[in-house]
């Protein structure tokens, strides 16, 4: 090797180096710990990569706290009877907890009750644990508050896992075998667009008729679009890699390089636009409340509370929908915080970083 | 020259959409079950004979393609039916309401522009600062607040708390009075405050994009003043892309206005459509949905030949 | 005096990651109408010494410490007004990327007669004849019509035309061109050196020109510098530089330029990456990678020092050749065995270690 190397030339038109041996670098021991240090970094999965940003992304862990939070609280705000038509232990209690100070349905339940001042609400009156007020029932908001995330909260969950159960599997067929089907599936995509989300959600509705299910179902047939046309357009991108021609070379069948090659990449837009999404549908669901076309007005869904009380607020009630109202701002705000962390996460190359290294190059 | 062109191309792929949002909304009636006459005469039985009548009326004893072609070519012609629930024709309905929206919507639009287009720009210059995470909190706030909490809000501290605003629109002097156009400016804050917040982050990342490229370097190293290069060169560009979002701000403003409608008893489009869906008045409904899916893209295609106009670079 | 001194210049990047060394302890002259070569590879810190020429440095980097004299004025303690008068007036700048380095919406026309109503101060009138004037000069066919067209109605060697355009529009003294044909096709290429060879000799005007491509030194500059890692590791007129290489860093350089119909990486032949200028190697940040390093190499950071003397070298005041390695100062128990040969000549013309040359010469 070393009299082949030794003899080994570059020229420059008519410069010629000879005796550079650069392979001397490779076979010799390391002479310093010093590393590039990238290469630490390579091979690790881009899940795992994207994992370590967000945990370094405090205010985004905040808000997965406070999601966390507002779940819990909604779960553990009242106990859990299963239904008696269900098969297994009907009528059993699976969540026996009871965090909320109040049952949410019952009237008058607070007596010496206090208005609620701004002084009083900082002093944390005596009037106890009923720290929202009441409401024109007389029904306590605070336990309202709690329990009505169970309505508000499971809607926005549902809507987005249904959203993309339709929309992922659209938008993949679109993408991947294109032609009519494509120009199908992708005009839909266009029509609906057209419209204001909550205008078709609306319009859905008036089809429907108002409930829970209803409602759900009016989100999504507004909530697939978005992951339709990510997922097409990623899968536009990835098709013409190699790796999916070697995949089809080797025999694999569509629908398996659709989820095992294609569906893998195209995830991180796809996540980040869902959690996201569920900020947004949470905030139309209780627009939608509020307009009087969601769930019943006894509901305590957080919508439905502030469009019951709409006049009082205006006349100076205020607690009876500030409530409410701060429960599902705060519930959004940490939702976007969450869907921002995990957007940098996935795109460190976003325009909060990519300044950091200024002018070089 | 070959702007027209571009006009007419891009024209040409907004008919199709135009026939599908009114296929859409035709369908929607249809997409019921049961016999849509039910809608009609709200569940009463009639004798076959006034049956009859009612269903040659409204057409639906016709296939129904001949019935979607009759409602689009009447749509076409502002003949949208009669209400079901006031009898009154669907057109008088909506032109009753619609200039209290269109005002609205352009106060709205006004009060975006002018706040989130300065904000955006200074956030940008001023990136990574306090000035731009401040602008970055009141993005997050006015991107997570439902518009009908800050409405109420905004009617509790201004018109309960303050006085400075009556609680209920002062509708019986019209929209084009003083005091109507005065109230107004409160919905038009809600909407407003959304889409500013919105508008002024992408303002921002547009801008910030721009100040990253090439040419801002090149007319630095000309030796322009730091204005110059950022009115002259940065702004325009920036502004290029913000445009078209601009535009797709219409929808939002739509969407806001169904809301904030209701927030402020407001006598426009938004609360008529929601008062009917109550109702299921279903001319009604579908003229609504119809006008707001024209609008939306109508604003899509003003954005595009804006953007072409603006854009040297844009293939035509 | 030179036109142009630049002594001990440190530039700092404080980001998030760390602190990038963009360049450290820099120093070198440029004299009025010379052609100085910047070599190295990308990210060596060659764009941020021009930049901190224009003082265009933009955040999260500072020049932390250092004089730039130009005319014997220190440019770092010039307010924003004076610097003004200085960028696109004496000094001028051509950018790397043609393309991108022009506004896409202002007229190529406008794009240069701004700087002129700005500098000399001529109405739009004047300006307009004085920018068809220079795109003439540089080449561009029917300059007065095309002054209205916009950049990308120019093609990517006529663009690199305009962006030289704008930075003659004022007559300048320094131009500085950051790799100006990195981006063009090799035939592009030779046109747009030999337009820049003509008009610095017809302008007068010193260039100071960046590259990787040491080919393209090779052909257009008067004296040399290669950096690499923020540092300077080698400094010569452009001769003393090609026929006896002293650091074993511009050999790598110099044996791993590419000709035509070779289709490896540029840098094939150096092995290893540069590192990231945050944390770098210790002693001579070139031994990772450096066939000659030993164990000292990881301990003592070389000076650049006269290669005759071994005395520390004076960049701004001596025309000698002076690296940076510490086989010149003695410290080194091997040799640097490498051979230049011309070809045509039997004999090598040079070696690393100019007193003794191990290496075997193959013809």
């Amino acid at each position: 090797m070393s009299s082949e190397t030794s003899q080994r030339t570059t020229e420059r038109g008519r410069i010629r180096v000879s005796g550079f041996d650069v392979e001397r670098v490779d076979s010799r021991d390391p002479l310093s710990s010093w590393q590039p240090d990238l290469q630490s970094e390579e091979g690790r999965g881009r899940l795992e990569y994207a994992w370590m940003r967000f945990k370094r992304n405090r205010l985004a862990l905040f808000g997965a706290a406070t999601i966390v939070f507002m779940v819990l609280l909604a779960v553990f705000s009242r106990p859990i009877q299963l239904p008696t038509s269900f098969p297994v232990l009907a009528g059993e209690t699976v969540q026996p907890f009871s965090l909320a100070p109040a049952d949410p349905a019952n009237q008058d339940v607070i007596t010496g009750y206090r208005e609620p001042t701004l002084e009083n609400l900082l002093t944390w009156p005596p009037t106890g644990l009923y720290l929202f007020g009441a409401d024109w029932a007389g029904r306590d908001i605070l336990s309202r508050v709690m329990y009505g995330g169970r309505w508000s909260l499971s809607i926005g969950f549902i809507a987005v896992a249904m959203a993309l159960l339709v929309g992922i599997p659209l938008g993949s067929i679109a993408g991947y075998y294109g032609g009519k089907i494509d120009e199908i599936i992708m005009r839909l995509v266009d029509l609906l667009y057209a419209f204001p989300f909550i205008v078709l959600a609306i319009a859905v509705i008036a089809v429907l008729g108002r409930g829970y299910w209803e409602m759900i179902l009016a989100l999504v047939v507004v909530g697939w679009l978005p992951y339709a046309r990510i997922i097409r357009g990623e899968i536009l991108s990835v098709k013409e890699n190699e790796y999916v021609t070697a995949a089809k070379a080797l025999g694999s069948r569509d629908r398996s390089i659709i989820a095992r090659h294609i569906l893998p990449n195209a995830m991180a837009p796809v996540i980040v636009q869902a959690t996201l999404s569920i900020g947004t549908t949470v905030l139309v669901a209780a627009a939608l409340g509020f307009i009087g076309l969601g769930l019943s007005p006894a509901s305590a869904e957080w919508g439905v509370m502030l469009n019951v009380e709409q006049d009082a607020i205006a006349r100076g009630r205020w607690w009876a929908g500030l409530f409410p109202g701060l429960a599902i701002f705060v519930f959004v705000m940490a939702i976007n915080l969450v869907g921002d962390g995990v957007r940098d996460a996935f795109d460190p190359q976003g325009d909060q970083t990519d300044t950091d290294t200024g002018g070089l190059r | 020259m070959s702007l027209q062109r571009f006009v007419i191309k891009r024209s040409l792929i907004t008919i199709p959409l135009l026939l599908g949002i009114s296929l859409l909304t035709f369908g929607m009636v249809h997409a019921i079950p049961g016999d849509p006459i039910d809608f009609i005469t709200l569940f009463t039985e009639l004798d076959p004979q006034t049956e009859m009548e009612i269903r040659a009326e409204y057409g639906l004893d016709q296939p129904v393609y001949i019935q979607y072609i009759d409602w689009v070519t009447s749509a076409a012609t502002g003949d949208f039916g009669r209400s079901i629930i006031t009898r009154d024709p669907v057109i008088n309905e909506i032109m009753e309401r619609l200039p209290y929206t269109l005002v609205m919507g352009i106060m709205a639009f006004g009060v975006t522009l002018a706040t989130a287009i300065p904000t955006g720009v200074i956030a940008a210059y001023y990136r990574n600062t306090k000035i731009d995470q401040a602008s970055r909190v009141f993005a997050l706030l006015g991107i997570a607040i439902p518009n009908f909490l800050l409405g109420l809000l905004l009617l509790l501290i201004f018109a309960s708390w303050l006085d400075l605003f009556p609680i209920l629109p002062p509708t019986s002097k019209g929209i084009l009075s003083y005091d109507m156009l005065v109230y107004t400016l409160l919905p038009a804050i809600t909407i407003g405050t959304g889409s500013t917040a919105l508008l002024m982050r992408l303002m921002r990342s547009s801008m910030v994009e721009e100040l990253d490229k090439d040419y801002v370097r090149t007319a630095r190293a000309k030796g322009l003043p730091e204005r110059t290069v950022v009115r002259k060169h940065v702004l325009r560009n920036s502004l290029i892309s913000v445009v078209t979002v601009a535009a797709i701000q219409v929808a939002f403003i739509i969407s806001g206005s169904v809301v904030v409608e209701i927030v402020f008893s407001y006598p426009g489009i938004g609360r008529l459509l929601v008062d009917r869906v109550g109702n299921r008045d279903f001319p009604v409904i579908q003229a609504i949905v119809l006008l707001i899916g024209v609008a939306v893209i109508l604003a899509n295609f003003v954005a595009d030949v804006l953007y072409a106009y603006l854009d040297p670079r844009i293939r035509y | 005096m030179a036109m142009l001194e630049v002594e001990d210049l440190n530039v700092r990047f404080y980001t998030d990651d760390g602190v990038v060394k963009a360049t450290n302890d820099l120093s070198y002259r440029i004299e009025a109408g010379e052609r100085f070569g910047v070599v190295g590879e990308s990210g060596a810190g060659k764009s941020v010494t021009s930049l901190a020429l224009m003082r265009l440095i933009d955040e999260p980097g500072v020049i932390e410490s250092g004089e730039i004299r130009f005319k014997g004025q220190n440019i770092l303690e010039m307010d924003e007004e004076e610097m003004r008068e200085l960028r696109g007036n004496e000094i001028a700048m051509i950018f790397q990327d043609a393309g991108t380095a022009l506004n896409p919406s202002y007229t190529v026309g406008e794009q240069i007669s701004e700087a002129i109503r700005y500098h000399i101060g001529l109405d739009e009138e004047a300006a307009r004849e004085r920018a068809i004037e220079t795109l003439e000069s540089v080449g561009i066919p029917s300059a007065a019509e095309r002054y209205s067209d916009y950049p990308h109605e120019f093609s990517g060697g006529m663009q690199q035309r305009v962006v030289i355009a704008i930075a003659l529009s004022c007559d300048p003294d320094l131009i500085i061109a950051d790799e100006p044909t990195t981006a063009l096709d090799v035939t592009i290429e030779a046109q747009i050196l030999e337009l820049l060879e003509e008009v610095a000799t017809e302008f007068d005007t010193a260039i100071q020109l960046i590259t990787h491509d040491l080919g393209v030194v090779a052909e257009f500059c008067d004296r040399v510098m290669v950096m690499y890692a923020g540092h300077p590791v080698e400094m010569a007129p452009v001769e003393d530089v090609y026929y006896d290489p002293q650091h074993p860093y511009t050999v790598g350089l110099m044996s791993s330029i590419p000709r035509i119909g070779d289709e490896r990486d540029r840098l094939q032949t150096i092995p290893g990456r540069m590192p990231d200028l945050i944390e770098m190697p210790p002693g001579c940040n070139f031994h990772p990678r450096c066939p000659y390093a030993e164990e000292s190499c990881t301990r003592m950071e070389p000076q650049l020092v006269d290669v005759e003397t071994g005395e520390p070298a004076d960049p701004i005041n001596s025309d000698a050749q002076s690296a940076a390695c510490l086989a010149h100062t003695g410290e080194l128990t091997g040799e640097l065995d490498y051979e230049v040969t011309v070809r045509g000549e039997d004999d090598p013309v040079g070696s690393g270690d100019a007193a003794s040359s191990a290496g075997v010469s193959d013809r």
